[in-house]
């Protein structure tokens, strides 16, 4: 079912993109679109686009916050940080995607 | 929770700041694009392959600006929003039809709003200053084998308040009325007398000084203190700080002003403003006789605050099991004598209990109004549903759901009903107080008080109304606009939308609907205007024309009653000495006042009363001469003459009811009643006349000399041809003349002094002319609107009609025989209707049949000529169409 397609993915990469941010620093929709691709190694095929909503959609939620900067090569560009909020959601999904997989690899090995 | 909160908020914002946040989504998508081609440049491609590859690696840009913008915001209300500012254009774009609808649904969304108010002001919450008006009901004595209401003693009321578990409180409330004079200004006043407790229980709080002290129910006559209320305070002593500890003369009485009500605060009495308090110790000063020791004295108009979460059905049967131990205790007095719990709304001894089938009927024909003007407005959409059926066949065909369609036009419709109800609530809350201007001339000083109140309640039974009312007059065209044929529709732009046929014959049922309503409203008005003529025309059994009365307060003035009657027969001479005075006479009470009369307890030989039956009669005292002056036709015996006074035995003339009663088939002239240990003489019999109101029946009454029950009040009778406003210096004149420190009260006609009691039925029958008049217009707009439609419709047929040879008279034979059998129909509809609905009327209608043919003959008549001239307009014009010209057009 694509609905329940796009809502692993929207989950994935709402935690790519705190990762990175966590990782990184503040950054630009830009600049996490191509960390994202490099540290996948190109595995994840990323339109960059859809980067957007789920930026929004973080800061709905209180993850990240947004302010307008100047790029590296000077261009005006938006900054994403991660907020104190986003650190410990990102803290949870690490963990809870930690349990989880060590529980499938256990399943998946048991026999 | 908090972070879903949080969203949501965001989106709301979001709602708001949209253009501002879509230029910021532009130029992060514009920077992260330029930044992708910078970097493809440095990477060696052409300008060209820069750009492509940065466009494909970012996807489609539209398509991430909808999924963005619809995450931001909230899709469903943006929709509504939309919706909502399309509606607006398309009602600004025909404002003739919106004007139109607008009107007809603030109307009646207002008379709706009104009545809901009055009934909320005046019946349900019409203490708005009490602190648990929710929790208060109405106290009332019952008599065993009766269905009259009577009132409290002071001692019975004691032991309710001693022997409840379950009543908060209990107050005592009398009306009385007064003269208060400040300075040379002398006016009515009316007051209450009120148990110690009253404020307190009330939870009302004086602005200045303070309420009864527990003490202040005690002892005769021992305590003259008063609480004046906020709107006296403020008019008729401009509002002085140092109003507390003055005195003030009530009824003869200096009174120690102790307190000041706060504003909004007019007592406990639906109907009458209160100026005044008084505590239970001051009964005997405003009023004939000392009642605070006498079981059998009921003159207590009570209320009593059950305790919270007790029901009136508890409160009942405690109440009635306290009566029954009163009555086996005191047979003397109790015996038969129950009490009765009321509903605020049903009080029976102040208006609101007067006022309740008034409001009955208001409310069932504003009800009545709303469906006709729904009707109404429900064919005006329909005909602009035709006109709009291209834009609407275009929005379907391009893809706009069924559904959404609907939607669209609902909330057209919903943005009608709500401007309309704006305006109809602004229209109830200035006409709040128009009941009091049905109501005729008071005293000057005496204060009619029926406010309507608009609280939540009427807010939302309003909005709940408006609702209603959308999906009545808007569903009907919504659903037949949902209905449309795309295919055959674009086809051809000038076939109807819809099957025509099917189309008129929905505009001709709603016709029906508001012609059949219509006839029922006027069967109504004309059967109440009958019953008030009928009223108006009933004999009172004394003169109403030529007779003036007048008042001179005696009492407030500080006469004891050998001055009074003294003054009395002094003024008697003075008056019949007036030229065009034929005659002149004084009576304690004044027919037809709220006052009522005093009732002894009586006892006649021969006469053996029911088990339960404590026979007592209510009578008056009057002075020599006023059966004639009045014109009670006295049928055998005498009248009373100044030889029946304090010396001579006690003497009294019997109405025809009483002597029916005590003395059947014989001429009780001659015969005795006992009242106490005193043995009244019958010496006159007197025709039976009405003492209280027009449709009371025929009750045992009798009459006693003024000399051998005397008291201080008095009303002045003269039998005269000249009008009150030429009487009324001249009585000024022989009064001061006598004592200058004297005024008279205004001097009326007896005619007047009757209808003040009918105020009621004038009520109903104003409502009803109003609203039925109101309905009578809808609907010939609503009969106009669909035979011009259906002209305008038929332009071709006619034509050729006219082509073939038909005459004007045929085609304005033809259309109108269809406007006209409309007509019938409704007026078929409405007769069953009228039939139904009439039946509510039933107590208000007075020797009227609920199907009186007059009044359905004149609805009948009036529905027609509207109806003719409805269809005639459209009649005329089709038969000047050029035929030529609507052809080839």
């Amino acid at each position: 079912m694509p609905a329940s397609k796009t809502e692993v993915l929207q989950g994935t990469l709402d935690m790519l993109v705190l990762k990175t941010l966590d990782s990184m620093g503040p950054m630009h929709g830009f600049g996490i679109a191509l960390r994202i691709q490099q540290v996948s190694k190109d595995l994840l095929q990323l339109n960059q686009g859809t980067l957007y909503p789920a930026l929004l959609r973080l800061d709905q939620r209180g993850w990240i916050t947004s302010k307008w900067g100047v790029s590296e090569n000077n261009r005006k560009a938006k900054y994403y940080s991660l907020t104190r909020a986003g650190r410990k959601q990102l803290e949870q999904e690490v963990e809870s995607w930690d349990s989880m997989s060590g529980m499938i690899n256990r399943v998946l090995r048991a026999s | 929770m908090r972070e879903a909160l949080r969203i949501f908020t965001r989106r709301l914002t979001g709602l708001f700041r949209r253009r501002r946040l879509d230029d910021d989504l532009d130029s992060e998508l514009c920077s992260h694009l330029e930044m992708a081609v910078d970097l493809n440049l440095r990477k060696g491609m052409t300008a060209e392959d820069a750009r492509r590859e940065a466009f494909r690696c970012f996807g489609g840009v539209d398509q991430v600006k909808e999924t963005y913008r619809d995450q931001r915001g909230l899709p469903m209300i943006e929709t509504i929003l939309q919706d909502i500012r399309f509606g607006f254009r398309m009602l600004r774009r025909s404002p003739g039809f919106s004007l139109l609808a607008i009107l007809c649904l603030t109307v009646a969304i207002g008379a709706n709003a009104a009545v809901f108010s009055w009934i909320e002001g005046i019946l349900f919450r019409p203490f708005p200053a009490v602190a648990h008006q929710e929790r208060m009901v109405a106290l009332a004595g019952t008599t065993r084998g009766t269905t009259a209401y009577d009132n409290v003693s002071w001692p019975d009321f004691l032991d309710f308040q001693r022997n409840s578990t379950l009543v908060e409180s209990f107050i005592v409330d009398r009306i009385m009325g007064t003269t208060l004079s400040i300075g040379d200004r002398a006016e009515r006043a009316t007051g209450s007398v009120v148990s110690s407790n009253y404020f307190d229980a009330l939870g009302v709080h004086p602005i200045l000084g303070r309420g009864f002290l527990p003490e202040e129910d005690k002892g005769r006559n021992a305590h003259p203190v008063t609480v004046i209320s906020y709107q006296t305070w403020k008019d008729r002593y401009k509002g002085d700080p140092e109003i507390i500890g003055r005195m003030q003369i009530l009824n003869g009485v200096q009174h120690t002003i102790v307190g000041v009500g706060p504003e909004g605060f007019d007592g406990t009495f639906v109907g009458y403003a209160f100026q005044f308090w008084v505590p239970v110790s001051m009964q005997e000063t405003f009023s004939n006789s000392y009642k605070l020791e006498d079981r059998g004295e009921r003159w207590i108009e009570g209320f009593a605050i059950l305790r919270p979460g007790v029901s009136r059905q508890a409160a009942q049967e405690e109440m009635s099991s306290i009566a029954g131990r009163l009555e086996n205790d005191y047979p003397a007095t109790n015996r038969g004598q129950g009490i009765k719990v009321f509903s605020l709304w049903e009080t029976p001894f102040n208006g609101a209990g007067t006022m309740l089938p008034t409001l009955r009927i208001a409310l069932a024909v504003v009800i009545l109004v709303l469906l006709i003007a729904c009707a109404n407005v429900s064919n005006l959409l329909l005909v602009r549903s035709f006109a709009r059926r291209q834009e609407m066949t275009i929005r379907l065909a391009i893809g706009a759901g069924r559904v959404r369609l609907l939607r669209q036009l609902i909330t057209e419709g919903l943005i009608l009903a709500t401007l309309a109800a704006a305006g109809g609530l602004l229209f109830a809350r200035w006409c709040r107080n128009a009941l009091v201007f049905f109501y005729p001339p008071l005293p000057n000083g005496i204060i009619v008080n029926l406010p309507g109140e608009i609280d939540w309640r009427v807010l939302a039974l309003s909005a709940g109304v408006c609702i209603f009312a959308t999906l009545l007059f808007a569903l009907v065209p919504a659903l037949q606009a949902s209905k449309i044929d795309l295919a055959g529709a674009l086809k051809s732009d000038s076939g109807g939308v819809l099957g025509g046929s099917a189309k008129a014959r929905v505009r001709q049922s709603l016709v029906l609907v508001q012609v059949s309503l219509s006839f029922a409203l006027l069967v109504g008005a004309g059967l109440l205007m009958k019953s008030m003529q009928r009223i108006q025309n009933e004999s009172p059994g004394f003169s109403t024309e030529g007779v003036l009365t007048s008042t001179v307060d005696l009492f407030a003035a500080g006469y004891d009653k050998p001055r009074a009657l003294n003054f009395r027969d002094q003024l008697i001479d003075r008056a019949r000495a007036l030229p065009g005075v034929r005659a002149a006479a004084f009576s304690m009470a004044l027919p037809f006042s709220f006052g009522g009369y005093p009732s002894a307890p009586i006892s006649v030989v021969g006469y053996v009363p029911g088990p339960d039956e404590q026979p007592s009669v209510e009578f008056n005292a009057v002075s020599p001469g006023y059966f004639a002056t009045v014109g009670i036709p006295v049928l055998s015996g005498r009248e009373f003459t100044r030889a029946d006074d304090e010396k001579s035995g006690p003497v009294a003339v019997v109405n025809e009811a009483m002597a029916a009663k005590y003395w059947p088939g014989r001429n009780p002239v001659g015969e005795h009643i006992q009242n106490k240990d005193q043995a009244i003489q019958v010496v006159g019999l007197a025709k039976n006349s009405k003492y209280g109101a027009i449709r009371e029946t025929a009750k045992p009454f009798y009459y006693v000399p003024m000399r051998q029950y005397v008291s201080v009040r008095g009303n002045l009778y003269l039998q005269t041809p000249l009008s009150a406003t030429v009487m009324a210096p001249a009585i000024a004149r022989e009064i001061r003349a006598i004592d200058p420190m004297l005024a008279p009260m205004e001097t009326i006609t007896m005619r007047e002094q009757v209808d003040r009691r009918n105020f009621t039925q004038r009520l109903a029958f104003a409502l009803l002319g109003v609203f039925g008049g109101l309905a009578v217009v809808l609907a010939a707009i609503g009969l106009y609107g669909v035979m011009s439609y259906a002209v305008s419709q038929s332009k071709r047929e006619l034509a050729l009609r006219m082509a073939l040879g038909a005459g004007a008279s045929n085609l304005l034979r033809r259309v109108m025989s269809q406007g006209l059998l409309l007509t019938a129909g409704g007026v078929a509809l409405g007769a069953a209707a009228a039939l139904a609905l009439t039946r509510l009327m039933g107590d208000m209608l007075y020797k009227v049949s609920p199907r009186d043919p007059l009044s359905f003959g004149v609805a009948l008549l009036v529905m027609t000529v509207v109806s003719v001239a409805a269809s005639f307009l459209p009649a005329w014009r089709a038969t000047r169409t050029d035929p030529a010209r609507a052809l080839r057009g």
